[in-house]
């Protein structure tokens, strides 16, 4: 057993670093800052997309022949905890993390040489048709039909949870195209243009009262068969493709300990009936410890993924572990923030957490976004299947149940 | 980093596992800690032949120069049969002590009668009054003519009535000053009396008193800045010892219990199709991973032997203690009336984790020590 962490990544940690201070702008940076759910300002994740393109480090996790940087998996790491400290906006996930795979894996030559450098460079931007209003946990229910006419498809249903369809200009969806077999066998993985005629987006405001979230309608909506990946009624096999490349890709552990020292800091600026700074404060000491080893619970389970990630071994239903660990602690953190910024997380003004809006908080600034992030952050155990999903899944694959 | 065991710490393991499953199943432990001295002499010579008493002692002193990884492998293995052979406070602890603090004739006296099985000794720190503690102590040694006297006592001696040789932490006042010593006191000298006990799930303990025993100079072992140190160290690697323990009981638990409720039907189906019980043993059984992992991150910082590790092992204390209790009584429920017998071994590795809770500090303890410390 060899603990030690190898002195080989220094160098690459020091470059990604420089890269960093001379790239991130402060308006970057302020968005990275004001960032209350796992989406960034729209326009400005676009921007710093652009200069990771420039410098080819975009899409970190993609194979080197689509644009990928060919980083080991220690080294992706390492980016993305740089990242994280410098406070840069988080990408645009839905894209280059979620349907770029899928196109890679799955994609025609022609496919692929369309699709993903306008993904990589941010011309395109993506959102993503799963969920529909009757079909959430259990996806594979979903109802929105695509009928076969002649070299096209005529799309009927409804799609919902569609995060960003209002600056979408593409989107990959999974469609019925046959009612036989089991409710996963008639499904298709399709690509399609927002702008095309019989779709409707109606925002969907969230409780933080962000609209991140939409309903998109289609009404007779005919998108070509050439828009299809992978074959008919093979599209849950893609889906599920997704989720095995998504493995080992992202990490919990670095961001909520990210987190929990702003929850120090903001518990050193508070002050308690006597006077004395919160951090202070025995019973709130406490729970950051009991929290802080929490994360360290969920660190080192990470690093044990990557571990064997990193020989070649497969997680399994680890990454289920790993979501409901990351989403719960997590949780808890925008909990201890909320109370550590007391009566300031009341206020509400969204205005002064616009980057680049030059509104002064009414509060301090520390405490702009504990509540909004407290607000969202309860998604985080119902979307990309529910903790209760997760744990139904970890009892039938790990505990044979 | 590389979690995968070398080729010699693979070997370990297997021999631990087997002799686990060979010489430890429920009733042949209930026989061995039944018996007089709570261990099995037979089963201490086979740990001496296989080596087992030499592991954490560096090569000069004899030893096979093992370091957390190997106590880690060795404790998980043995709380999976809750192994009552009391190499924690003999080997581990006493071992270290001995060797970090003793002179080349005091190594030589103890360390090679140790490897060898020949003799037990105990560490005597915790008093009753001080808690966990262990830099404040009220048993004294005072200096007189050629050596020592000693008077206090030490409670919850692990293994104390057994000890050939007891390790026992005393204030040494010379007039002028005080300073910690620590002293190697042989149990057959006059003015000791020891009150021995049986713990809940099954161990052996004493309390004992330190009437005017007199000890020549040369049982002194060290005293000073080295004793409080020394002590601090051998009490981190005690706690992430037991804690090791926890986490073999914990993978055993869960386990069992999981194959309990596919067997055990009520309302006509196995009880494991229930999802609400399936989502308690989904939560057992991530506890046991993040215990699984918070101990690797325990063996990680007491390698590289920096300031962190004493944080580290706070740490895990903590979330043993709390995981280890919540995954214990998950297991008693899940298993129904059945988990309240006697008859079934899940109430014993129950009891073990609860002792371990309150063995080197409890969850609460260890939590406001590493808050304190928080940056």
């Amino acid at each position: 057993m060899d603990l030690t962490i190898s002195k080989k990544y220094q160098d690459f940690r020091a470059e990604v670093k420089s890269f960093l201070e001379e790239n991130l702008a402060p308006e970057l940076r302020e968005a990275g800052r004001f960032t209350t759910s796992v989406f960034s300002d729209s326009g400005l994740a676009m921007n710093w997309q652009k200069i990771l393109h420039k410098q080819g480090w975009a899409a970190p996790h993609w194979p080197v022949e689509y644009g990928g940087t060919g980083w080991d998996i220690v080294e992706r790491s390492i980016f993305a905890e740089e990242c994280l400290k410098a406070e840069a906006p988080l990408l645009v996930p839905i894209g280059l993390q979620m349907c770029g795979p899928c196109i890679i894996g799955f994609g025609t030559q022609e496919q692929k040489d369309y699709y993903l450098p306008r993904m990589l460079s941010g011309e395109d931007y993506w959102c993503q048709g799963y969920s529909e209003p009757g079909a959430g946990s259990d996806l594979s229910s979903l109802q929105t039909f695509a009928e076969s006419d002649g070299d096209d498809y005529i799309i009927n249903g409804t799609k919902i949870w569609t995060t960003y369809a209002q600056y979408a200009n593409k989107m990959f969806c999974l469609v019925r195209t046959s009612k036989e077999g089991k409710q996963q066998q008639g499904i298709t993985f399709l690509l399609l243009d927002m702008n095309t005629s019989g779709i409707t987006v109606e925002p969907i405001i969230g409780l933080d009262l962000v609209h991140e979230q939409n309903t998109v309608f289609f009404d007779n909506v005919r998108v070509p068969k050439a828009n299809r990946i992978g074959e008919e009624n093979n599209g849950w096999t893609v889906a599920k493709y997704l989720l095995e490349f998504e493995r080992g890709g992202s990490e919990y552990a670095p961001s909520i300990h990210f987190q929990l020292q702003k929850v120090k800091e903001m518990a050193a600026q508070a002050k308690t009936t006597n006077g004395e700074p919160l951090l202070n404060d025995h019973t709130f000491r406490r729970k950051i410890a009991n929290v802080e080893i929490e994360t360290k619970t969920l660190k080192f389970t990470e690093n044990r993924i990557k571990a064997a990630l990193g020989s070649g071994q497969n997680p399994g239903p680890a990454a289920s572990m790993t979501k409901i660990l990351g989403t719960e602690i997590s949780q808890k953190v925008t909990e201890l923030a909320i109370e550590a910024a007391s009566l300031n997380a009341l206020i509400l003004q969204p205005e002064a957490i616009e980057p680049g809006s030059g509104v002064d908080p009414i509060g301090p600034e520390l405490t702009l976004t504990a509540m909004p992030r407290y607000l969202n952050t309860r998604a985080t155990t119902i979307y990309g299947g529910s903790s209760e999903v997760q744990r139904g899944i970890i009892a039938k694959m790990v505990l044979g149940l | 980093m590389d979690f995968s065991l070398t080729e010699e710490q693979r070997l370990l393991k297997d021999s631990l596992d087997k002799f686990v499953q060979q010489e430890y199943d429920f009733e042949s432990r209930r026989a061995i800690v039944e018996n007089d001295a709570g261990f099995s002499a037979k089963h201490w010579q086979t740990f001496a032949d296989l080596g087992w008493l030499a592991i954490p002692f560096s090569e000069e002193a004899g030893g096979l120069g093992g370091g957390p990884v190997e106590t880690m492998l060795l404790m998980e293995s043995f709380g999976k049969g809750l192994v009552a052979e009391p190499w924690l406070t003999t080997v581990l602890m006493s071992g270290y002590l001995i060797e970090n603090l003793g002179s080349e004739e005091q190594k030589q006296r103890y360390l090679p009668a140790i490897v060898q099985g020949e003799m037990q000794v105990a560490v005597a720190v915790w008093e009753q009054q001080h808690g966990f503690d262990n830099q404040v102590v009220s048993t004294s040694a005072n200096a007189v003519s050629g050596g020592y006297e000693i008077n206090g006592q030490k409670e919850f001696v692990i293994n104390g009535q057994n000890a050939n040789c007891l390790l026992v932490s005393a204030k040494i006042d010379d007039g002028n000053e005080s300073s910690l010593g620590l002293f190697c006191v042989d149990t057959t000298i006059p003015g000791i009396s020891t009150q021995a006990f049986k713990t809940v799930e099954g161990g052996r303990a004493a309390n004992v008193t330190f009437d005017n025993v007199v000890l020549d100079e040369s049982a002194l072992l060290a005293s000073g800045e080295a004793v409080e140190k020394a002590i601090q160290h051998c009490m981190a690697l005690g706690t992430f010892a037991v804690c090791a323990e926890a986490v073999g009981i914990m993978e055993l638990l869960y386990n069992t219990t999981v194959e309990y409720t596919k067997t055990r039907k009520q309302f006509g189906v196995p009880i494991g199709k229930f999802q609400v019980l399936q989502h308690r043993m989904v939560n057992m059984f991530i506890l046991y991973e993040q215990s699984q992992s918070l101990l690797l991150m325990a063996a990680i910082k007491l390698s590289e032997g920096g300031e962190e590790a004493q944080q580290a092992v706070s740490a895990l204390k903590t979330w043993i203690g709390q995981a280890g209790r919540k995954l214990g009584q998950e297991s008693i429920q899940l298993h129904g009336g059945m988990g309240m017998t006697d008859e079934l071994n899940v109430g014993y590795y129950f009891k073990r984790l609860t002792a371990i809770d309150a063995l080197f500090g409890n969850a609460d303890m260890h939590l406001d020590r590493y808050a304190k410390a928080l940056s």
